[in-house]
């Protein structure tokens, strides 16, 4: 008793209070900073070892403050421990060679994978662990907790209120962790103005807002031009269209980032009316805004959609779709890939993306053995969710053709979401597809990870699609005939030349394994007629001139 | 990098031939390939010239040119592909509808 009460119980107060005061000699009152006292505003409220969070993930970035943190004196700052979804910038990786940041725990890198692969290696990077966006969001409120959050906003008024709009994000995620820690928030903004169309994130949990020099860095990622759709990409979208959005009555759908999801978007409207699909597949997606949903959207196929995020161009047409889109009581859309990844998690019957490799047991990695480029929210998606408990008719389908359900659940009926891998047997460079070992053992050895990072678990995949057909994992009764129903589709790889045909001819009689031909589709009406639409102009045609692409897909 | 010639030989079927002297199909863009079949009499047996910038996929090529000529069922041609980096379900799909539209649009 004596002891409780001569301890303190707010020193992270206390020590916010210290840091404050010091900016404040720097920035006067007030919450506006200028640009050029941003480094010195850093080196006030930044401790050695501080856990750091630097907005950014695959589309908004807050790369003028990542850029500024660059420049503060490494003397003074030392030693920092990124905690942030993305490792995206060129200044992301440059803090590790300044010996400013020291360690690392993320979700997703692209660009910069190779370079943090090779920080990892030349030991100049301490790499904590590599996680999905909700169990690194889920870790920010219990031992990943922010001190300093740098984020990135549109617009900002005087008291630090936070217009955030379609490109809201991880914003209110890592704000909320950040203060309600006692943590500290400073945000950069396009512009300040005297009124915001709506308040994003409350002026009271940010304490600095900066005017940044030039817009957020936005990455137009989801964005798939329509006029490098292959035949190939086409043939497994009519496959995967009748094959399974039809046959489990598929109405809530992710679809991954890719040329062969965006096919599959775009002959909704053409093979999907054909097959008299309209109404009973694909009504609500937990997706961002891919321009190449036009089409569907607009031949009234699609009734909800909840992004993740924001993408470059599409503004104006979610905007002008409020019966679809979720759009604020301004007018304007907002996005938040928390929600958007629960939904995706929970609220969701199929999951289906591409990968880049695929092992005989069905795991699948997009890893190679010298890029580190992290999960993002694929595998919250690519899961089977043991969590939920709502039916629906595609789940309780999938679930009841479980082969393997009464080894483990006896007669328990449950459900099963879906999940389904997009693959080209033989990529460019005839990369194959399907292989003996993942590359991710390679990098797992490389790197020091104590796992191979898999994308998706064999046990969690339950279709295959390729040109050869689908694979129905989910039905196998045990390992070794799943991998049977591997080899089948695995065409001409090393995995795909072991298939037996006496036994691929009995996974077909069992419905395990189905060619185009059992399907009823001809292989050679898979070409590029089929698309609603052939190239970007065609889309924002789709659109009535709502989609504004950016320049690099503009060319016409 | 140099392109290299293939040459394979398959027994098809005597007979089975196109209605014309010789059909030509598709492009040599990335990606893809073109395929110029032309009738030849040589007891069913098909013969397959392939030009391509890939190497080390000589086995891949006979497995796919021998299930197309299984499965198919044609028979006295000589086939002549240029090949530009099409992967070996492109290379069946675009054998398949060169000898459909061949045959007159009847399914390979």
């Amino acid at each position: 008793m004596q002891e409780t009460q001569q301890r303190q119980w707010d020193t992270l107060r206390q020590d916010t209070a210290q840091r404050l005061a010091a900016a404040e000699e720097i920035t006067g009152p007030g919450k506006l900073v200028r640009a050029k006292d941003v480094v010195k505003l850093l080196e006030a409220v930044i401790r050695p070892g501080d856990k750091i969070n630097l907005e950014g993930n695959n589309q908004k970035q807050a790369d003028f403050l990542a850029e500024r943190l660059c420049r503060v004196d490494p003397e003074k700052i030392h030693g920092l421990h990124l905690v942030q979804s993305a490792i995206a910038l060129d200044s992301h990786t440059k803090l590790f060679e300044k010996g400013i940041a020291e360690k690392i725990d993320f979700s997703y890198s692209g660009a910069q994978a190779g370079k943090l692969a090779q920080a990892v290696q030349e030991g100049k990077v301490k790499l904590g662990d590599i996680h999905t966006y909700l169990e690194l969001f889920g870790r920010y409120f219990i031992d990943l907790v922010p001190r300093v959050a740098l984020v990135a906003a549109y617009q900002a008024d005087k008291d630090g209120n936070l217009y955030t709009g379609s490109n809201t994000e991880d914003t209110p995620v890592i704000v909320e962790a950040t203060k309600f820690k006692q943590g500290i928030v400073i945000a950069q903004v396009n512009e300040v103005v005297d009124h915001l169309p709506r308040v994003d994130i409350p002026g009271d949990w940010v304490d600095f807002v900066v005017q940044s020099p030039r817009p957020f860095y936005l990455e137009p990622l989801f964005t798939r031009d329509p006029a490098l759709i292959t035949d190939a990409q086409i043939l497994r979208a009519m496959m995967a269209i009748k094959g399974i959005y039809a046959e489990y009555g598929v109405q809530t759908v992710n679809h991954g980032i890719g040329f062969d999801t965006a096919a599959i978007e775009l002959l909704l409207p053409t093979y999907g009316e054909e097959l008299g699909l309209k109404g009973k597949i694909c009504t609500s997606f937990a997706l961002n805004p891919h321009p190449t949903l036009i089409p569907a959207i607009e031949s009234g196929w699609v009734k909800n959609i909840h992004c993740f995020g924001g993408e470059l161009g599409m503004e104006e047409y979610v905007k002008a779709r409020p019966d679809v889109f979720f759009v604020g009581p301004d007018g304007s859309p907002r996005s938040n890939r928390t929600y958007a990844q629960i939904a995706g998690h929970y609220a969701v019957d199929l999951f289906i993306g591409g990968t880049l490799q695929i092992d005989e047991d069905g795991n699948s990695s997009t890893a190679t053995a010298s890029r580190i480029a992290g999960f993002g929210g694929a595998p919250n998606m690519g899961c089977d969710p043991h969590g939920r408990r709502h039916a629906s008719e595609a789940w309780l389908k999938c679930g009841a053709e479980s082969g393997m359900a009464a080894f483990t659940l006896g007669g328990m009926p449950r459900g099963k979401r879906l999940v389904v891998q997009l693959q080209e047997t033989f990529r460019e460079k005839m990369a194959p597809g399907f292989v003996e070992r993942l590359d991710a053992w390679e990098l797992k050895e490389k790197a020091g990870l104590a796992l191979p990072p898999v994308m998706i678990y064999g046990d969690d995949l339950t279709h295959i699609v390729t040109e050869e057909g689908i694979a129905y994992l989910h039905k196998c009764r045990s390992l070794e005939e799943r991998r049977a129903a591997i080899r089948a589709v695995a065409g001409y790889t090393k995995v795909g030349l072991k298939a037996d045909p006496e036994e691929t001819r009995a996974l077909r009689a069992d419905g395990i394994v189905k060619t185009p031909e059992d399907l009823g589709i001809d292989p050679a009406r898979a070409n590029r007629s089929l698309l609603a639409a052939k190239n970007v102009r065609d889309l924002v045609k789709w659109s009535g001139g709502l989609y504004q692409p950016p320049g690099k897909f503009k060319n016409w | 990098m140099a392109l290299q010639h293939l040459e394979f030989s398959y027994a098809g079927t005597p007979g089975a031939a196109i209605p014309m002297e010789w059909f030509h199909s598709g492009v040599v863009g990335s990606g893809d390939m073109e395929v110029l079949l032309t009738r030849r009499e040589q007891q069913g047996r098909v013969t397959v010239k392939v030009c391509t910038p890939v190497r080390g996929f000589d086995q891949v090529w006979d497995k796919v040119l021998a299930r197309f000529v299984q499965e198919s069922g044609c028979g006295d041609l000589e086939l002549e592909i240029n090949d530009n980096n099409a992967t070996p379900f492109i290379v069946s799909l675009r054998l398949k509808q060169a000898l459909q539209e061949a045959r007159g649009g009847e399914p390979a």
